[in-house]
């Protein structure tokens, strides 16, 4: 090896040594979680399977669970677990975006200190706590203030969407405060990762827009919000995976009744509903082993492909955004 | 002497020996209704005679499980094993050891009496056909009472409770559309109001929801200082839920060998309704400490059962039980 290149092979040699060891850990470490992924989505099939062979598909078609009488459908559970969380969502991402924007763009140092610590604050708050607030607050308040007078005022029923929306039960526990105190919890998170991606964007960019003349806002508008899109929807596909599977605070105020309807589905918000976390949190611990606690796990399965079904639409949708503007 | 303990806890550890040695431990699980009672007692019979019983509280269906299981040395249920249970549990004995009794409590504006019901009207208010509470049904079992027009908000438990097998028991006893219409069980289909989970989310519910009206053991409307109904017994008296009238329930009954009965709509003419066993469950075979501890539950046990808020065994069913636990 008395090749004149020798000791910058030699030099390159050591550093292709440290270089892969580097993306080797790098990959195991991720090989760790991809397979944490497959053995959680293993063991739940696994252990679901004596409820897919019974049930079929009528366990994702039929909206009915009836313990005693040996049905077991989820599609009510489902219903109520996509209609809370997109609740929550479009309540909260509005007020997440705009108080991350005024954070980490507009707001004078003396302010922006001390909202953040109480944001990442309010984000750190345990959710039976959450729960407990909703049950002792959040739903008589929502009942007196809000139900009971839109119940008893004639010109609602007038409203063609607000009619459908506007209606139910009225009891307190209700899909209105599931979805409200679900978009109370996450508001505090969304706002907490949208305002670190905000202060990522090279502050470079905004002065290069400021010095081609561009407002405030403009530069936050055209320039800012858009190289920061895709991390602002993961922030939001956080947020909505987080509501998505939120247990406890849900099963507080939310009913755990599945709408009383032909097709156990409503619209209604003052009604009381149910979601597959909430479901799973009440029944298992009773469930008796075989058919029931395999249909509990099922749905346990079931909530699992469908956020990972609603992550995947989410990065493509993001795919197909940063495309169109090039 | 000193080495004598060391060799004995040697062996212990080292081949889980049956020997009579000091500091045994018996495990439990199940049932979360008697688990106070338990837990005191556990502490209240160990403390004596260096025995640390170690029981979880992790509902009837897991006791079950645990004890099909043999992960535990007794399990404990409040409503008695299906016979498919039993059969992954050959020779499982059901030992009753107090009663518990289900109040409907209630929360309506304005009212903090304790009105009248009978099971039919309580049924119909579940199933949806009495839906205020001035309903001429209610009124007229309740004169003097002012009811207000408030409807009536039935609250029901969301998981799976021996507490609603009792109350369901009752209710498909006396009422026939009760029967048809939803059924008796842990877990039923209840298609009105709202649900909770456990007796302090049933209870939470009903206090925060005005015109509700929700089914929770005695000791937790007590303790929540809510107003629950006076129930027409199957005599046709008008019985309040307590110790004594729980413990009354329970002794009129013909009960079968093995205990598994639900024990709902007494024939006693001083017996509260809405009442029901709670049940330790053995192996035939079990350690001779765990019998022991059982032994010792059914003897003085009860008599600090009701200082816990437990209604004791009636006396009969107190010496058959203690029969039935054998050598």
């Amino acid at each position: 090896m008395n090749l004149p290149g020798g000791t910058i092979h030699g030099a390159g040699d050591r550093y292709n040594w440290r270089d892969s060891a580097y993306v080797s850990a790098i990959t195991i470490a991720s090989m760790v979680l991809m397979a944490l992924v497959l053995a959680i989505g293993s063991a739940l099939l696994w252990q679901s399977l004596p409820a897919i062979r019974t049930l079929g598909l009528g366990f994702i078609t039929s909206h009915e669970w009836d313990d005693a009488a040996g049905k077991y459908g989820s599609a009510a559970f489902l219903s109520g677990t996509l209609y809370s969380s997109l609740l929550a969502i479009l309540v909260s991402v509005p007020i997440s975006i705009c108080s991350a924007i005024f954070l980490a763009e507009i707001a004078p140092k003396w302010i922006r200190l001390p909202v953040t610590f109480i944001i990442e604050l309010l984000a750190a708050i345990p959710s039976v706590v959450y729960g407990l607030w909703g049950i002792f607050v959040l739903i008589p308040l929502l009942r007196d203030k809000v139900m009971t007078p839109a119940l008893a005022s004639p010109s609602i029923t007038k409203i063609p969407i607000v009619k459908s929306l506007f209606t139910g039960a009225g009891y307190g526990p209700s899909m209105l405060a599931a979805g409200l105190l679900l978009a109370i919890m996450i508001t505090p998170f969304i706002t907490a990762i949208c305002r670190d991606i905000l202060n990522a964007i090279p502050s470079m960019q905004r002065d290069a827009a400021a010095g081609m003349g561009c407002t405030q806002s403009e530069t936050i508008l055209k320039v800012v919000l858009p190289s920061a899109a895709p991390g602002l929807i993961g922030a939001v596909m956080l947020g909505f995976g987080r509501a998505f599977g939120e247990t406890m605070a849900v099963t507080m105020v939310i009913g755990n009744m599945t709408p009383n309807t032909p097709d156990g589905k409503s619209l209604g918000l003052f009604d009381p509903g149910y979601t597959i976390a909430s479901a799973m949190a009440n029944k298992f611990t009773e469930a008796t082993p075989g058919i029931a606690t395999a249909a509990l796990i099922e749905l346990g399965l079931v909530l699992f492909v469908t956020s990972m079904l609603i992550n995947f639409a989410a990065r493509s949708l993001v795919k197909v955004a940063m495309r169109r503007l090039g | 002497m000193r080495l004598f303990t060391f060799h004995a806890n040697t062996a212990t550890s080292a081949m889980g020996s049956l020997e009579p040695t000091l500091n045994v431990a018996i495990n439990g699980a199940g049932a979360t209704f008697p688990a106070p009672l338990y837990n005191a007692w556990a502490q209240d019979y160990g403390q004596k005679r260096q025995v640390s019983i170690n029981y979880q509280a992790i509902g009837s269906g897991g006791g079950i499980k645990a004890i099909s299981a043999r992960s535990v040395d007794f399990g404990a249920t409040d409503s008695p094993m299906t016979d498919a249970e039993l059969a992954q549990a050959p020779g499982v004995l059901h030992i009753p050891t107090c009663v518990g009794c289900v109040v409907a409590a209630y929360n309506i504006p304005g009212v903090q009496a304790s009105i009248k019901l009978t099971g039919a009207v309580l049924a119909d208010m579940f199933t949806g056909k009495v839906g205020t509470w001035n309903h001429p049904s209610i009124v007229a079992l309740n004169p003097g009472i002012k009811l207000p027009a408030v409807r009536v908000v039935p609250v029901s438990r969301a998981d799976s409770s021996g507490t609603t097998a009792i109350f369901t028991s009752y209710l498909a006893r006396v009422s026939a559309s009760f029967k048809t219409e939803i059924g008796e069980g842990k877990s039923v289909n209840v298609k009105v109001g709202v649900k909770g989970k456990g007796n302090d989310g049933v209870a939470a519910l009903v206090r925060q929801t005005p015109g509700a009206v929700g089914y929770v053991e005695l000791a937790y409307a007590e303790k929540n200082n809510m107003p629950f109904a006076t129930i027409q017994n199957a005599k046709g008296n008008w019985v309040v839920a307590s110790i004594k009238s729980a413990t009354e329930s329970a002794t009129a009954k013909d009960l079968p060998g093995d205990f598994r009965a639900m024990i709902t709509n007494t024939q006693d003419k001083e017996g509260y309704p809405i009442a029901g066993f709670t049940w330790l469950l053995i192996y035939p075979n079990a350690k001779r400490e765990v019998k022991d501890f059982i032994r010792w539950c059914l003897t003085d046990g009860q008599k600090s059962a009701a200082k816990y808020d437990y209604a004791p065994l009636p006396e009969s069913v107190r010496r058959r039980a203690f029969a039935a636990i054998g050598k």
